[in-house]
């Protein structure tokens, strides 16, 4: 299979995730959506790296998990701190640091 | 063991217990604080004798030992090491330090055991120990200085012991503020030497003065005056003195340890330590022996009409000390740390023997509602006489023999010091005099409500407890006095400690019987070897006509008192109304603190104020930090709209961001 097709799929997938970051105003499905860009970009990682035949694209695809992995740790507790405070999980409303 | 080691486990001792006290304060119970501080302080003295027994097996000329521990800091023209400096000055300062700590400790373990603050109480008093030691140790000036401020804040923390008590944090305040005026003066006297001399090691410093200042040099009269400015605000000289009468606000075992045996002579300490520059500046010498002579007649004449016990005797350690300053400050220095020795003993016991009347009263201090304990307390009755005795300097207690060698050694100096001799021989008189007052008060005449209920074998509690200074309603949530409180005489600790000074206070004087024993100038005798005064041959006549006129001014003053309070009841009050202007000039302590506050305190308040009104709200407020606000609001106002909050907005702006990036990218390549 070409790697056209694998960047393909890698566009449609972050497409999909950038829409929903703009679009949604749950911050959970917000976070969920980050995580289908960075899979995306994941993606397209090891498709390279199967095309050079070069490991560094898969170890890089590893960091970007980890990172990952970071990311939710920290959403996830800002949204359960938000939920205990009563507050609501909504981006839109969360707008208290406007200028 | 070496003297050096000896001299790092004095130190060591007590920093161990403060340290241990701080860290089980949560978990120690009972007594056991109490235990665990004295014996740091005693394994403290069995060191200091250690280091006695080592340096006294030396010769002569090699009894100045220093050792350092480390280096601070080393740079061109400064070097500074933690190093102690063990001669015989600091080993009989260690001593008396050491000693009449442990005897406090003990007392206190008794004293205070109905204290909610027991263990601070103890971790407190053993930081003290370990501050003053530091300080007498000390081999260079800038472990000096640390010492002496270290003692500051000791004192500072055990005046304001009871924080809830509004007087005793003021006074607390108050003794720190002139303490640190006078470590100003201290560190500026230093850096005048360090500049002159190039080193801060004492010894060197000693060595080098002589070739460096001619006699009289200005600078080292002026370098000599600021050091003596340190050296009367810790020891409550006029005018740095209005923080001791104040400090009594504090426990009484902190009062007997701290403002009259030990701390409040580290000024005298001083000046003998620092001797071979002293005695090449004779002007700061004649400031320091005037000083002494007015604050010793001052004082006497306010411990006269003083009403509170504890207050009587804090005028009268002033007095005491005003002698040592003006002996030491002359150059009678054997004399002066003679007095020292002994006033630390008689006048520990009269403190403990007043928080023994205290506690007897139920924490009441005026002299007008007591009286009549003679019976009931034998032992404190006794204590009080016999410290009263040797404050009074009545043959054969110790304080005879140390006052009438001060005055023997200004007599002996000639020219104007007989002025000074004439006017210690008053201060003599007056101390009889108010030392018998206090007794004749305290223990004779009628039986007040808490001797009597005493006398029926029950211990007086107040039903509730007023500040003895403010009469405010004490919160006794935080210490004595306390629902369980005890009388020195009824807890076997607080007699063994008054006991022991007790047998001191009266026997101490056969040291130094001028010529028949003279152990105190003997030991001493290699630190003040480059002293001209230090034993001198002795003009017998000279001595034993003063030896007769002290103990003649003693007894005159005992019977004095003994006829005005005991004799005809009623003289004190016609004595008051003859004199009603003199009597209200001393009952107002010489207006010294309104002078001081009109002089000092209200000109820097008003300043303050002032300059909170122009500089800080206007020129700071107004100017400076409004200014750099609006600055920041008219710069930003063009982007501040773009900040919208909307995190759907931020992240449409990233991908439109990101994607007109690559698209130029892209139409480029």
């Amino acid at each position: 299979m070409s790697i056209g097709w694998y960047l393909t799929v890698s566009a449609i997938i972050f497409a999909i995730g950038a829409a929903g970051v703009m679009t949604k105003r749950n911050a959970l499905v917000i976070l969920l959506c980050l995580e289908l860009m960075l899979n995306a970009g994941n993606l397209a990682l090891v498709a390279f790296s199967r095309m050079w035949g070069n490991i560094d694209g898969q170890i890089f695809a590893m960091v970007v998990l980890v990172v990952a992995a970071c990311e939710v740790t920290v959403g996830l507790g800002l949204i359960v701190a938000l939920h205990r405070r009563d507050l609501p999980v909504d981006a839109d409303e969360l707008s208290e640091m406007r200028g | 063991m070496s003297v050096q080691t000896y001299g790092w486990l004095v130190l060591a001792f007590p920093l161990a217990g403060t340290i241990l006290l701080g860290l089980l304060r949560p978990v120690l119970s009972g007594r056991k604080a109490g235990y665990i501080g004295t014996l740091a302080i005693l394994l403290s003295f069995l060191s200091g004798l250690g280091a006695l027994n080592k340096l006294q097996s030396q010769p002569e000329e090699s009894r100045q030992v220093v050792s350092s521990l480390w280096t601070y800091a080393k740079t061109a023209g400064l070097d500074a090491q933690l190093s102690i400096l063990i001669d015989p000055l600091s080993i009989f300062m260690i001593l008396i330090v050491a000693g009449v700590s442990t005897l406090i400790h003990l007392y206190s373990t008794a004293y205070l055991a109905s204290d909610e603050g027991y263990v601070r109480f103890f971790a407190y008093l053993n930081f003290f120990v370990f501050s003053m030691l530091t300080l007498v140790l000390a081999g260079n000036l800038i472990l000096l200085i640390v010492g002496w401020g270290l003692v500051g804040a000791a004192s500072y923390l055990l005046i304001s012991f009871w924080y809830r008590r509004n007087t005793a944090t003021k006074a607390g305040i108050k003794a720190f503020v002139i303490n640190v005026v006078g470590d100003v003066g201290l560190v500026l006297g230093s850096i005048l030497i360090l500049q002159q001399v190039g080193s801060v090691d004492l010894l060197t410093i000693f060595h080098k003065a002589p070739e460096v200042f001619h006699s009289n040099d200005t600078t080292l009269v002026v370098g000599c005056l600021l050091l003596m400015v340190g050296a009367f605000a810790k020891s409550a000289q006029i005018p740095f003195h209005t923080w001791l009468p104040d400090a009594m606000e504090g426990p009484t075992p902190v009062s007997a340890l701290i403002h009259a045996a030990t701390m409040v002579t580290a000024g005298v300490y001083l000046i003998a330590r620092m001797h071979p520059l002293f005695q090449l500046a004779p002007t700061a010498q004649n400031v320091g022996a005037i000083v002494g002579a007015v604050t010793l007649i001052v004082a006497a004449t306010i411990g006269l009409v003083v009403t509170d016990l504890k207050r009587v005797i804090a005028y009268s350690t002033m007095s005491q000390i005003g002698y040592m300053i003006m002996a030491v400050s002359a150059g009678v220095y054997g004399a002066g740390l003679f007095h020292l020795m002994t006033h630390a003993f008689f006048k520990a016991l009269l403190f403990m023997a007043a928080g023994s009347v205290i506690g007897a009263m139920a924490g009441e201090q005026s002299l007008n509602k007591m009286g009549g304990f003679r019976k009931v307390m034998p032992i404190t009755y006794g204590c009080f006489i016999v410290g009263g005795l040797a404050l009074s300097g009545i043959p054969p207690f110790s304080g005879f023999f140390s006052k009438d060698d001060i005055l023997y050694g200004m007599a002996s100096l000639g020219g104007w010091h007989w002025i000074l001799y004439v006017a210690g021989y008053v201060g003599a008189l007056m101390t009889a005099v108010y030392t018998f007052r206090m007794i004749f008060r305290a223990f004779h005449g009628e039986q007040c409500e808490e001797a009597q209920s005493l006398a029926n074998g029950r211990l007086f509690h107040a039903a509730e407890h007023r500040n003895p200074g403010d009469g405010t309603l004490e919160d006794t949530g935080v210490g004595y006095p306390g629902a369980k409180h005890h009388i020195a005489e009824s807890s076997p600790a607080m007699a063994i400690a008054m006991g022991t000074l007790a047998v001191l206070a009266t026997v101490a004087g056969v040291i130094q019987l001028p010529h028949i024993t003279d152990t105190l100038d003997k030991f001493l005798e290699p630190t003040f070897s480059d002293s001209p005064a230090f034993m001198k041959a002795i003009d017998y006549k000279l001595l034993v006509i003063g030896m007769i006129i002290g103990a003649i001014v003693g007894l005159s003053g005992i019977a004095l008192a003994w006829y005005i309070w005991i004799k005809k009841p009623g003289t004190s009050a016609k004595i008051q109304a003859r004199f009603s202007g003199l009597h209200r000039l001393f009952s107002n302590k010489w207006y010294f603190d309104e002078i001081i506050n009109a002089i000092i305190v209200r000109p820097f308040a008003a300043a303050g104020r002032f300059f909170q009104g122009t500089v800080e709200r206007v020129a700071i407020d107004g100017g400076i930090t409004a200014g750099s606000v609006s600055i920041a609001r008219v710069s930003s106002a063009a982007v501040r709209s773009w900040q919208s909050g909307m995190l759907r907005a931020y992240a449409a702006a990233v991908v439109v961001g990101t994607s007109l990036l690559v698209l130029y990218f892209f139409l480029n390549s």
